[in-house]
């Protein structure tokens, strides 16, 4: 039996006269996946996207598992293709429905007729194929308020599609429709989650590092390297780039004061951010920042920050807590490499009594006791680019 | 590269990969099966079991394992299963490796009574061992002492414990954490009904450990199986790597001068550097730790490792975490913070030593303020 992925789109099914550029974005981003799954044929029409393996090497569970995760997929079903023929359909669609239906107690039947040419009606699709399940599979009950599957027949314009298994997409809308970005990704548990949410509103994710070696390990380099990698099955391919900090971070220990750390510290790494923006095209600039979780996240450090900032900075998890972020960290499978024990660059050096609340009149007049353009050249410089690609 | 983190793990002798892949090519028979694969692959095995008797100079069985956390739990939960009325007490010291430590507090949950005996301080003249022999009472089952601390070295005389317990309570069972000690130590000071070796201290192969039984003592088996090793170590010999670690035990030489000049080599360089002290006493002499105040150990490991010098930070096992053992030794936190081990091998030479002490004495010209 032909069986297919109908992948459904969430929010850009709303889009007006660009709707198009959407769908074929999405459709680019799941072929690009599908590329690891075997041969696949894709066709859409009427707000979904129809996955059909070209042949059996073609591995639909695998489609299934990377098709999920492209933002812009509401949700996803494997289904069977029947003839628009509602004998053919319970002849050939119950026992199809065995393995989904074998474990379960209850089940209910949803029907769809987008083709109002079909001879039954949605509630007679539901009643007379709720019976026929019966009949096949009599340890199931009928309960259409909890049931342990639902079943969904479909009458489109070409087929009749018939599933029990839908699987909730990312949601969002398809990475590149909204240009692209630069992460500051530190290796912990919040900017990972930053640029995922990002990239979930169609964000094109690149991601800056900045390491500190000797005082930092190799082991946080590759720590984050590893969330890069655990990134792109989501926000496709990311450019990484790893700047060298130490020198800087010496001369912030040697020549500011040691309450500003943190905040100029910050500001030196946007500023650096700024000019890999402006050299390779990013429109802003992400962190994973949430406000009042350490001393460099106050309202007023913040504010301070956001001033050496020349492009807009987004913080999509500043109003979240450390348990909602560490939720959708599980979720995306990013949790548990944020939380191995290496430092990164953040945490050297920190000051024993941080300012909470700095004046950026202070912050700037502390900064300004080092001339850091020099050592912020030749960071650039230095920095070393590495490619994940999907 | 200069390797000065051997009490982490060492770098394979050639002769013990030739021995690994000899066996490999010729001789990776089961030593359970009937035919003469497997009977030669037995001989293999009951060969290195008495080439680690001798090394151990001691008379009785040896059971390979996985490595020395397998050969302390078993000992530690199949012995108190098997002499269940012996009493709930058991005597360990405060500076365990956490191999024998969690296994303790496993212990504790369920019911046993565990005393702690905390190391003399530097200098202290009180009598460890004795503290530890008069903490046995009638209702002791088992002793559990480490024969070489793997942080600071502190050797412990587990010969005279091992006698002094037995006049009190010959009932009570007592097993030694070897690890640190075996091929580098006199074994004079070393006897027990259990002991806990290691392959991958002592230049073998990673994977593989043993587990010393003294004639009589008894113990439940924590792998249940197919009944190879007496029915007490289920599952099939890994031949090659057994043959690996049994050439490492014949190889290992006798570094007992080599050690102590190494050792004294560098307390004197280091003493030349202000500001360091050494945490080390009572030591075996491939051991030494020291804090470099002003610098914290994580740096300071980095800094060295940018020029191929690789020591350890407290304990390699618990990578980042500060060390609860040095405190045991009076290190406080603010020097167990900046501490550094350096253990030797046989391939360690005077001029390493001398490397050592200009890499920290230009890492404290960079990192102290």
């Amino acid at each position: 039996m032909q069986e297919v992925i109908m992948a459904k789109y969430g929010e850009i099914a709303l889009k007006g006269l660009n709707k198009n550029t959407f769908e074929d974005l999405l459709v680019r981003n799941i072929k690009r996946r599908l590329v690891k799954c075997g041969e696949f044929h894709i066709t859409r029409n009427q707000s979904t996207i129809y996955i059909s393996p070209e042949n059996d090497d073609a591995d639909i569970e695998k489609a299934i598992e990377w098709v999920r995760k492209v933002f812009g997929v509401a949700a996803v079903q494997r289904a069977a293709v029947l003839p628009k023929d509602f004998d053919e359909i319970v002849k050939q669609g119950v026992p199809y429905l065995e393995e989904a239906l074998s474990t379960a107690k209850t089940f209910k039947v949803d029907a769809k007729r987008s083709d109002k040419r079909f001879t039954l009606k949605t509630p007679d699709i539901q009643r007379e194929l709720g019976a026929a399940i019966l009949e096949a599979y009599p340890h199931l009950t009928v309960d259409v308020h909890e049931p342990d599957v639902t079943v969904l027949c479909e009458i489109r314009d070409s087929n009749a599609y018939l599933n029990a298994e839908r699987i909730i997409g990312v949601g969002g809308i398809p990475v590149g429709s909204s240009g692209t970005a630069l992460i500051l990704l530190s290796g912990g548990i919040d900017s990972p989650v930053a640029a995922y949410m990002m990239a979930k509103r169609g964000i094109g994710v690149d991601a800056i590092h900045f390491q500190s070696p000797p005082y930092t390990s190799e082991r946080a380099l590759m720590k984050v390297e590893e969330l890069c990698g655990e990134l792109v099955p989501y926000c496709g391919d990311i450019r990484f780039y790893i700047v060298p900090f130490t020198e800087i971070q010496e001369a912030l220990r040697d020549h500011c004061p040691e309450e500003y750390f943190t905040v100029i510290m910050r500001r030196l790494m946007i500023k650096i951010t700024n000019r890999i923006c402006a050299a390779h095209d990013y429109k802003a600039i992400i962190t994973g920042e949430s406000v009042g979780q350490v001393a460099s996240q106050t309202i007023m450090a913040l504010g301070c920050t956001d001033k050496a900032a020349e492009y807009p900075v987004f913080r999509p998890v500043i109003g979240m807590d450390k348990k909602e972020i560490t939720e959708i960290a599980r979720k995306i499978g990013t949790f548990e490499t944020s939380i191995q024990p290496y430092e990164d660059c953040c945490t050297v050096f920190t000051p024993k009594h941080p300012r909470t609340k700095p004046v950026l009149s202070e912050v700037e007049a502390a900064e300004a006791r080092f001339d850091f353009a020099p050592l912020i050249e030749k960071a650039i410089a230095g920095i070393e680019i590495k490619d994940f690609k999907l | 590269m200069i390797y000065l983190d051997n009490s982490a793990t060492t770098m394979p002798f050639d002769s013990v990969i030739e021995a690994v892949a000899a066996n490999m090519r010729k001789n990776s028979g089961n030593a359970s099966s009937l035919h003469k694969v497997g009977i030669e692959a037995e001989k293999v095995v009951k060969a290195a079991k008495q080439t680690i008797l001798a090394a151990l100079k001691a008379e009785g069985d040896i059971f390979f394992t996985s490595g020395a956390t397998e050969s302390s739990n078993t000992v530690l939960f199949g012995v108190p299963k098997t002499y269940r009325h012996n009493g709930k007490r058991m005597v360990t010291t405060s500076f365990e490796h956490p191999s024998v430590e969690n296994p303790l507090r496993e212990l504790e949950k369920a019911g046993y009574e565990v005393v702690r005996v905390k190391p003399p301080r530097r200098g202290e003249s009180r009598d460890f061992e004795q503290q530890i022999i008069d903490a046995v009472d009638e209702n002791t089952l088992l002793v559990s002492v480490m024969w070489v601390n793997n942080e600071t070295g502190f050797v412990t005389d587990t010969a005279k414990i091992y006698k002094a317990v037995k006049r009190r309570n010959p009932k009570t069972i007592i097993h030694v954490d070897a690890v640190q000690g075996f091929c580098k130590l006199p074994v004079k000071s070393l006897a027990a009904d259990f002991i806990s070796l290691s392959a991958h201290k002592i230049h073998g192969p990673k994977g593989v450990g043993a587990l010393y039984r003294a004639p009589g003592a008894r113990f439940e088996p924590l792998l249940y199986g197919g009944g190879q090793q007496a029915g007490l170590r289920s599952g099939t010999e890994p031949v090659d790597i057994i043959a690996g670690f049994a050439e490492a035990v014949r190889s290992y030489p006798d570094c007992g001068e080599k050690y102590e000049t190494l050792n004294d080599r560098l307390i004197n360089r280091l003493s030349e550097l202000d500001d360091v002290i050494i945490n080390s006493y009572g030591n075996a002499k491939n051991i030494l730790n020291f804090s470099v105040r002003g610098v914290r150990s994580e740096i300071m490991l980095h800094f060295l490792e940018e020029r191929e010098i690789y020591v350890s930070s407290g304990s390699a096992c618990s990578r980042g975490k500060t060390s609860g053992v040095l405190a045991q030794f009076g290190v406080s936190d603010k020097d167990a913070d900046c501490a550094i081990r350096a253990s030797f091998s046989p391939f360690t030479a005077d001029s390493d030593i001398d490397s050592l002490v200009q890499g920290i004495s230009d890492g404290i010209k960079r990192f102290r303020r």
